[in-house]
């Protein structure tokens, strides 16, 4: 177990090899984070956004250009990998392919000298507790994705190292492996305790197993929190718009007064909201955003708070259905009940609890204020 | 779809149009074919028969001009040692070069790396015969002139750019994770090399070893210059059969067969091998 410190970490390619028009790029800026011992982080973020780039500087196939890495303490920039005392699993599982299942697991211990007793000890209890102890004498290619996940894992948990690196290890799995999978790696940190980065590109993963969150973009960090606060407390609309799924609305709004008007809505503002917009006159327009599960169906005939447009795609999921609304120029996603009973074409009316709506700066796209916690006090929404 | 089209292989084309491509392939396989059948044929003939004008396929062979082609005067074992030696030493030196160079090219490359792959494939573009002076001085300068040791250089020199190119394209083919994973495990560069890369590429160096043995097996022009006697191949063997006495075209035939059999029993048994390695990674 470790802590795991990066300080002003950054990483900047002056060229890249084979690569015209790539020089002087910045993977990674400004990296700050310091884990907790034992604490599962999850990098996530879109295609580039810094993350692998990240996770690799700690494994130290990646050198930092700046900053500091430190585990447990010591600086860890200038260490070759394999003194790392950390073990990684890669997203195409890199198992050698010529070797079995059993030479997989026991490569590392072997290359350390330890004790041919001790290695199949430690194989053996790592296949147990992943469920492939009968694969042990197959090659990689007479395994299935999903097993071949276990063994990658399980070439990293006979290593019992400090510091566990996942680097989008379950984006090869069909749907319902990864959901499989998902638990099991979760299971498998509670039980062992190691501290653990986990990179992906899909916010559910991160918000099912993340302990803590680095949400990162073009290089920088985002957000680092916890995922009830992402989800509640997104400090910007890249935040707001990636934790969550369907993604948020987005909706501009001219601030008069006490109101927000847009196109086909009006709300009234909360005291918070109004202390966070300020002076209508020193921000006179400003985004709202709105969950779709946070949009109700209602009545045509109901008066305020709302969000009126035509129906153009359904998509019943089961338990909920949901719908994309044309309000204005602004396609809406609302999160409806299972037997919604609407049609394509037709006129939908939405209602919005103006305490969970979140309000963002037209120009930065910082947040303003935060949601407050829903409560009878809180502004009503108007027509 | 007819039952016919069904039944055709993919691809296969029916009717005229692929009896002539058919009659084609057949009529070009031949023509290559033709040269090594004629050797055969021609050293299995008498001198007399063999000289006659006009070609005849059917005639009772004879195993004389192989007899005269290996009698004791004609010092076929210390050619055949030579080029087993020289081709060999070549081979097993040039793999020892091009193995590192090729990974550092794979595995870490630059922002020459490209250059550099092409730049030592270029100069296979320039003809040997003219770097022969500066060459022969150098040689005569180091006493390397007739000596296997100047000899096995000269291959290794020779075949080395096309051994790093296909060596590097073998290790190209290998994603680049296994070699990270490896490191991550706690492998040194040559234990990665040694104990990952190379039984991954075994295929492919294989058939980059056999086709330099066969590539230094088959040259001719170095050692018709470099060498005399010590260090000379079977080339400088079979040339030496056009001399002297006058040409006799059983005798050169039998030299010649003697010359090749070995290779090609060789690639004959390695074909499989050879194709493998060919088309290694060419299908994902």
């Amino acid at each position: 177990m470790a802590i795991v410190e990066l300080k002003d970490v950054a990483k900047r390619y002056d060229s890249v090899p084979g690569k015209k028009g790539a020089e002087h790029a910045n993977a990674v800026e400004d990296f700050n984070l310091t884990t907790k011992d034992g604490e599962f982080v999850v990098l996530v973020g879109p295609s580039g956004c810094g993350k692998s780039t990240t996770m690799r500087m700690i494994a130290g196939l990646e050198h930092n250009t700046a900053g500091e890495i430190r585990i447990n303490g010591q600086d860890v920039s200038d260490v070759e990998p394999r003194d790392r005392d950390i073990a990684m699993v890669f997203q195409s599982y890199a198992l050698y392919p010529h070797m079995s299942v059993y030479h997989n697991m026991a490569f590392a211990l072997e290359l350390k000298k330890t004790p041919k007793e001790e290695v199949k000890k430690r194989v053996q209890e790592a296949a147990k507790i992943l469920d492939i102890e009968h694969l042990l004498d197959r090659k990689p290619r007479a395994l299935s994705g999903g097993q071949r996940q276990r063994v990658a894992l399980g070439r990293a948990l006979v290593r019992q190292p400090q510091v566990f690196l996942m680097d989008e290890p379950l984006s090869n799995l069909d749907a319902r492996l990864r959901v499989e999978m998902r638990a099991e790696i979760t299971r498998l940190h509670r039980r062992l305790g190691v501290t653990t980065f986990y990179v992906t590109h899909d916010q559910t993963e991160a918000m099912t197993m993340g302990q803590r969150i680095v949400v990162m973009r073009d290089g920088r960090i985002q957000q680092i929190d916890t995922p009830y606060n992402l989800y509640e407390r997104p400090v910007n609309r890249f935040v707001a718009g990636f934790i969550g799924t369907p993604s948020m609305n987005f909706l501009q709004a001219d601030h008069q007064g006490e109101t927000l008007k847009g196109e086909g809505f009006s709300c009234s503002l909360s005291a918070h909201q109004r202390t966070a917009l300020g002076d209508a006159g020193q921000r006179p327009r400003c985004w709202l955003g709105i969950r779709p599960e946070h949009l109700h169906q209602v009545g045509a005939s109901s008066g305020s708070g709302r969000l009126e447009g035509v129906i153009e795609v359904i998509e019943p999921l089961g338990p909920v259905t949901m719908a994309q609304v044309r309000i204005g120029e602004t396609l809406v996603t609302a999160q409806l009940g299972a037997h919604p009973g609407i049609q394509i074409g037709d006129t939908l009316t939405l209602a919005f609890d103006p305490d969970h709506v979140h309000l963002f700066d037209i120009d930065s796209d910082e947040a303003l204020g935060v949601a407050e916690a829903p409560s009878a006090s809180s502004a009503q929404a108007t027509a | 779809m007819t039952a016919s089209n069904v039944d055709q292989a993919p691809g296969r084309k029916s009717g005229a149009g692929g009896t002539a491509l058919t009659l084609l392939a057949w009529l070009i396989g031949i023509t290559m074919f033709f040269p090594i059948l004629w050797v055969v044929l021609t050293a299995l003939k008498t001198e007399q028969t063999a000289f006659s004008m006009t070609p005849t396929f059917i005639f009772s062979p004879t195993l004389e001009s192989f007899r005269s082609a290996l009698a004791q005067g004609s010092g076929y074992w210390h050619y055949a040692l030579n080029s087993v030696i020289t081709a060999l030493g070549s081979t097993l030196v040039g793999l020892a070069l091009a193995i590192p160079a090729a990974y550092a090219m794979a595995f870490y490359p630059s922002r020459r790396t490209d250059f550099t792959l092409v730049w030592m494939v270029s100069t296979k573009f320039i003809p040997a015969v003219g770097v022969l002076i500066p060459v022969f001085l150098v040689y005569r300068s180091l006493g390397l002139l007739d000596t296997r040791l100047g000899l096995t250089m000269l291959f290794t020199a020779m075949n080395l750019p096309i051994m790093v190119w296909m060596v590097y394209s073998y290790f190209r083919d290998i994603p680049v994770d296994i070699v990270e994973a490896a490191s991550i495990d706690g492998a040194s560069t040559t234990q990665t090399m040694f104990r990952v890369i190379l039984p991954l590429a075994l295929p492919g160096l294989a058939s980059t070893g056999l086709l330099a043995l066969i590539l230094a097996w088959n040259e001719s022009f170095w050692s018709l210059t470099m060498t005399d006697y010590h260090a000379a191949t079977l080339a400088v063997y079979t040339a030496s059969f056009k001399s002297g006495e006058g040409l006799f075209w059983a005798r050169l035939s039998a030299a010649s067969v003697l010359t090749i059999a070995p290779i090609v029993v060789l690639g004959w048994f390695a074909q499989r091998q050879m194709v493998r390695g060919l088309t290694f990674g060419a299908v994902k």
